[in-house]
């Protein structure tokens, strides 16, 4: 369904944009009907970028993007099927409007001809699936409510839509642990009934309880990916080994962690590009990629 | 003692009425102490925060006192207040990191900061303290959006501290961090501590699992209010609120998949704070719930720095 091929965004910075930066390097993924892909890396990995490239938020600079062989096109029709959303829920709500407005626009572009009693109906349903009271949260404005809640409201903006795909870009990290999970039960749900999901996170075991696949993009480059249990139980690249040794268990200290250890590329005849070491399992090179 | 919270109650005027964002939370913190601060969105953690350093036009001291360093710290008071800020109580807000100004250089920024509070710049302590997070100097002549996530919240790190408050209160960062990037940060927190930059520190996360990694204590707030507050280690293995074991229980541990086992969240959600109900906030939710806990449970020290707001705990 969706399709990342050999995508590139380069970003002008700098005072007249004399400078560039490369936040998506010659990344290729896809994510079918029904299933949840996670995109693991940091903030400034370039999977926001990704992100919103796939919703048509910043141009391509090379490659392609296509959900059901279609290029990406920003505009009704595509966002009847393809959502995102955010990390930073405060920069999608119009700070003067009440933060119910979101499901009211969708209404108007969407379902004009929907009954308002019935459309209203529809609204408070989805603001329960996403475990928020309507009576709470209704009526305020964003910044009367706190992070957490303004997220779920966007998640529940989005199951208002007959979405095929689903960008969650770190919806969880602000939410907590047990909402989180609510939320993340909540996603497997949708998959269940078709839905694809990519779900952005740095969060390693939020992104091995939900996906069926894992992609570890760092410096805007795909380090290792392929089928969850694969990347988690033989994680091949230092840089994979790296975030699952950091990762804060409860009751072990970090120092127990077990050592990264080398590349296992060319031990296992890579020769440039990604390898697939088993059957959907892909590794780059740590040299070759300047991790 | 560094800090001391009496009975602090902080309310958001709106149209519908006050919403009792902190209703009467009491706490002390010891000097050198790291204060892990968790609980569901919307109890009131950042409330508390900026509660510390700078109320917002929307928000009331509604009553209560805090003590820093043995000093009255005049929150309700704006002006008053700008003595201590940034120079004893500093605070990296939430979302902090997209907050710097995209068009300063890092080095400039700093140095107008240090300005408009009449500050000069001390360019070697500056760099010792990059060093310290593992920065290298030239970001100083970098732009914001060429640093990495991790790399833009340690800078805010070492900005906040400069003038070396006695408390720093850290909002949420490092929910968008990687996890090695966490890692980094948190052992740079320390670095801070034991540097004597800060003094004491709160730590507001959502991830109970990585303050227990840092944190000495670990308070857990529920709808305004604090549920239990005990030693990190105590808390995490033997919590004694029933919010607590519920909110333990929910964490995914790396190994959990969802196809093998549903993880359960907390059924139901918080009352409302405009007009909560009298007794426990959790007993919707409790399943320990009896008559009792009609009754609004205090506080209490089970043992030694272990406190818990629960009838049956
Ligand atoms: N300006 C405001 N006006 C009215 N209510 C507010 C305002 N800001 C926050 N609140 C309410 O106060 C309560 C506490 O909010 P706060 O932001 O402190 O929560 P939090 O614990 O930091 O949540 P999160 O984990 O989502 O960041 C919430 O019920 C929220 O809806
Ligand atoms: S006081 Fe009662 S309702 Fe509240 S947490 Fe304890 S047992 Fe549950
Ligand atoms: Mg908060």
């Amino acid at each position: 369904m969706l399709k990342v091929d050999n995508v590139t965004k380069v970003y002008k910075v700098g005072t007249f944009g004399g400078k560039t930066m490369t936040a998506v390097d010659a990344v290729s993924f896809d994510v079918r009907p029904g299933e949840v892909v996670s995109l693991i890396g940091e903030s400034g990995s370039g999977k926001s970028t990704l992100g919103k490239m796939i919703l048509g938020l910043v141009p391509i600079t090379s490659g392609s993007i296509t959900v059901d062989g279609v290029a990406v096109k920003p505009g009704k029709e595509y966002y009847r099927s393809v959502q995102g959303v955010f990390q930073d829920p405060f920069s999608c709500y119009n700070p003067v409007f009440k933060a119910d407005r979101v499901f009211q626009l969708i209404k108007e572009s969407y379902y004009p001809a929907v009954p308002a009693a019935e459309w209203t109906e529809r609204v408070r349903s989805a603001i329960r699936d996403v475990r928020l009271n309507p009576d709470e949260v209704l009526g305020k404005f964003p910044h009367q409510l706190s992070g957490g809640q303004l997220q779920r409201l966007l998640i529940a903006r989005a199951l208002l839509l007959d979405l095929k795909l689903l960008i969650a870009d770190e919806i969880t990290s602000m939410l907590d642990a047990s909402t989180r999970i609510d939320v993340l039960n909540l996603l497997a749900e949708l998959k269940a009934r078709g839905l694809g999901v990519l779900y952005v996170t740095h969060d390693l075991s939020l992104g091995h309880y939900l996906a069926e696949r894992t992609v570890v993009l760092r410096h805007g480059t795909v380090v290792e990916m392929g089928v969850t249990a694969k990347v988690f139980d033989d994680p091949l690249h230092p840089y994979t080994r790296q975030l699952l040794s950091a990762v804060p268990r409860l009751h072990a200290p970090w120092e127990e962690a077990a050592p990264v250890g080398s590349c296992l590329y060319h031990e296992r005849g890579g020769t440039g590009g990604l390898l697939e070491a088993d059957p959907g399992h892909f590794v780059a090179c740590a040299q070759l990629s300047n991790c | 003692m560094s800090l001391r919270v009496n009975d602090l109650r902080v309310h958001y005027r709106t149209l519908r009425g006050e919403v009792k964002a902190l209703d009467g939370v009491s706490f002390t913190m010891a000097d050198g102490e790291i204060l892990g601060l968790a609980g569901e969105s919307g109890c009131g953690k950042t409330t508390l925060g900026k509660s510390l350093i700078r109320m917002d036009g929307r928000m009331r001291h509604a009553g209560g006192t805090v003590e820093l360093d043995g000093r009255d710290l005049p929150i309700g008071d704006d002006k008053a207040m700008i003595a201590f800020r940034f120079h004893e109580v500093s605070l990296i807000p939430q979302y902090s990191m997209s907050a710097m100004n995209p068009t300063r250089r890092i080095g400039r920024m700093v140095a107008e900061l240090l300005r408009s509070r009449g500050v000069p710049l001390d360019v070697k302590e500056l760099e010792s303290r990059l060093d310290l997070v593992g920065l290298p100097r030239e970001v100083l002549n970098r732009y914001p959006i060429e640093l990495s996530g991790g790399m833009k919240q340690r800078m805010v790190m070492v900005i906040s501290t400069l003038l070396d408050p006695s408390l720093l209160i850290a909002d949420e960062i490092t929910s968008a961090l990687d996890v090695s990037t966490q890692q980094a940060v948190a052992k740079a927190l320390l670095g801070f501590r034991e540097s004597g930059y800060v003094k004491s520190m709160i730590f507001i996360t959502h991830d109970l699992a990585l303050t227990s990694h840092i944190a000495d204590t670990i308070m857990v707030m529920y709808a305004g209010r604090l549920a239990e507050k005990a030693p990190s280690n105590k808390l995490t293995k033997a919590p004694r609120h029933p919010y607590t074991r519920l909110l333990i229980n929910s964490l995914p541990e790396i190994g959990v998949r969802h196809q093998d086992r549903m993880l359960k969240g907390i059924p139901g959600s918080p009352p409302s704070l405009l007009d909560p109900p009298r007794g426990c906030r959790f007993r919707d939710r409790c399943p320990m719930a009896g008559e009792e806990c009609a009754e609004d449970p205090p506080p209490v020290e089970i043992e030694p720095n272990h406190f818990v707001a629960c009838w049956k705990a």
